[in-house]
């Protein structure tokens, strides 16, 4: 964990989300430097996945501030925040692949639209990409034609393409067998370490937490109950964090 | 129920804006444009030319039998050339597209929104009311004319076949009586109203399918909404510019 910076790659403050009565997140403040990787943790529908995408600006706080690079999102139109969002990946629970896209054209898809790179240098820039992920022989395939795995590494390729500063992975392991889970675990810290990304992990699978962050963040009724180390959380006294690691881990 | 109606008209105005926002700014995607006019255009042709010439057939026995009761056979291809190109043929063209584009625009497109890929493509970015909605409309408001005039072609040559089985007459003869006295208005009008009918099916198809909740129930509803609010609206809105027409190209 890097804390040089004077200005935190990414800080949200008082953010609070709600959908009618229901209060998804209330009051959430967090930060992290560059180069640090912070995992958040929480029950299901404790509004993970809705926090990263409120930080990509796919969904909108309805108080708050959300700063991106010290940039504040909120009031920014759709070209400014295009601007922002080509310094942000974003690895989607279920990859959400272009379907009628190959492999190739999918990792292609953000150079097509923001980079004037020639075919070659295009095709070039995605073999790394697809080699970098262990994909390299499978860029001709459609999405339906390769594992779940495969198309989360495909999503994770997708979403470095433009070389990004911050990297959003929302539950990158999620319903993957734990050999796979590993590998992927294993995949982006190689890319953490290369390109010494600031990453925000939504997970419920806390060895894959413990194996990429440098600091949890555990979400409860919306709000932080508790942030820290692996070690500081696991050591922590309170019930939910205690009940949280016993149900996922300890008792593994 | 008025709610519901205010409330989706509200939201189809605020999406047709940021279409048409999307639509005036850099870049282009002219090649998405061209990929939905091949999807949208060539592939619906078939279909488009079948029913014309259905149409066409039943025109050529239904007409025959009218007017032979007043003895006027011989008004029978001005009868058809009239009916095809005033109104059968732009109102099957755009019935038969907002079937087969609209389910298909609607289903697509819910489908991409319910596995998270329409939030993919903003993320990376680009502007989905760009790349998925203008690209698909535009190519409907493009296709309908196109198609409208193979649904004419088609309908008259089946009009002939149907009505020189029963009365032979050359082609060319049963062409120029269809056409004596026809005007360029005649034709321009009635074909670039389905410009309007292809602006319809594009909008509220992408619409629906930009809206969908629900999983893959909510496709399905998607689609099938595509296509009746697509369909009702073309023909409440051919009523209108029929009338239009009259008034300006009496």
């Amino acid at each position: 964990m890097t804390q040089d910076t004077p200005q935190p790659a990414l800080a949200l403050r008082d953010v609070h989300k709600s959908y009618g009565a229901q209060h998804v997140l209330d009051n959430v403040s967090l930060t992290a430097s560059r180069g640090e990787t912070l995992a958040v943790l929480g029950r299901s529908g404790a509004g993970k996945s809705v926090l990263l995408k409120m930080i990509i600006g796919l969904q909108h706080a309805d108080a708050g501030s959300i700063c991106i690079q010290g940039q504040e999102i909120g009031g920014l139109g759709l070209a400014a925040l295009n601007r922002l969002r080509i310094k942000m990946g974003f690895v989607f629970q279920h990859a959400a692949l272009y379907d009628s896209l190959t492999v190739e054209q999918n990792v292609a898809f953000p150079l097509t639209h923001h980079t004037t790179m020639s075919k070659s240098e295009r095709s070039d820039r995605v073999g790394e990409l697809l080699s970098s992920v262990g994909l390299e022989h499978h860029r001709g395939k459609m999405p339906s034609d390769i594992s779940g795995g495969m198309q989360k590494r495909v999503g994770l390729a997708r979403a470095l393409a433009l070389r990004p500063d911050i990297l959003l992975l929302d539950e990158p392991t999620a319903g993957l067998d734990p050999i796979t889970s590993g590998e992927i675990d294993e995949l982006v810290l190689k890319l953490q370490r290369e390109h010494n990304l600031t990453s925000v992990i939504v997970t419920h699978d806390l060895r894959s937490a413990k194996t990429v962050a440098n600091r949890l963040v555990l979400l409860e009724n919306g709000q932080v109950a508790l942030s820290g180390t692996f070690q500081e959380l696991s050591n922590s006294e309170d019930g939910f964090v205690r009940e949280f690691f016993k149900r996922d881990f300890i008792g593994s | 129920m008025i709610n519901s109606l205010l409330e989706w008209t509200g939201d189809l105005g605020s999406f047709s804006w940021k279409v048409t926002r999307a639509a005036v700014t850099r870049p282009f995607e002219l090649r998405e444009v061209v990929r939905q006019l091949d999807e949208l255009g060539s592939k619906s042709l078939p279909l488009v030319a079948l029913a014309g010439a259905a149409v066409g057939a039943v025109l050529a026995l239904e007409s025959r039998s009218s007017l032979a009761h007043f003895g006027a056979t011989s008004m029978l291809p001005a009868a058809i050339m009239y009916s095809i190109v005033h109104e059968m043929g732009p109102i099957v063209t755009a019935l038969v597209v907002s079937g087969r584009v609209g389910a298909g625009i609607g289903a697509e497109l819910g489908a991409m929104r319910v596995t998270e890929q329409i939030d993919a493509i903003e993320a990376s970015a680009v502007n989905p009311y760009k790349l998925l909605a203008f690209s698909r409309i535009l190519a409907c408001i493009v296709v309908l004319p196109l198609l409208t005039l193979v649904a004419d072609f088609s309908g008259v040559v089946a009009a002939w076949i149907t009505a020189t089985l029963a009365d032979p007459i050359a082609f060319q003869h049963f062409l120029n009586k269809g056409l004596s006295g026809v005007t360029v208005s005649d034709f321009l009008a009635p074909t670039l109203r389905t410009c309007v009918f292809g602006l319809i099916i594009g909008l509220v198809a992408c619409f629906q399918g930009m809206r969908t909740e629900g999983g893959t129930e909510g496709v399905g509803r998607s689609a099938t909404s595509a296509v009746v609010l697509s369909s009702l609206l073309v023909i409440v809105a051919d009523v209108v510019l029929v009338k239009l027409i009259l008034v300006f190209f009496p």
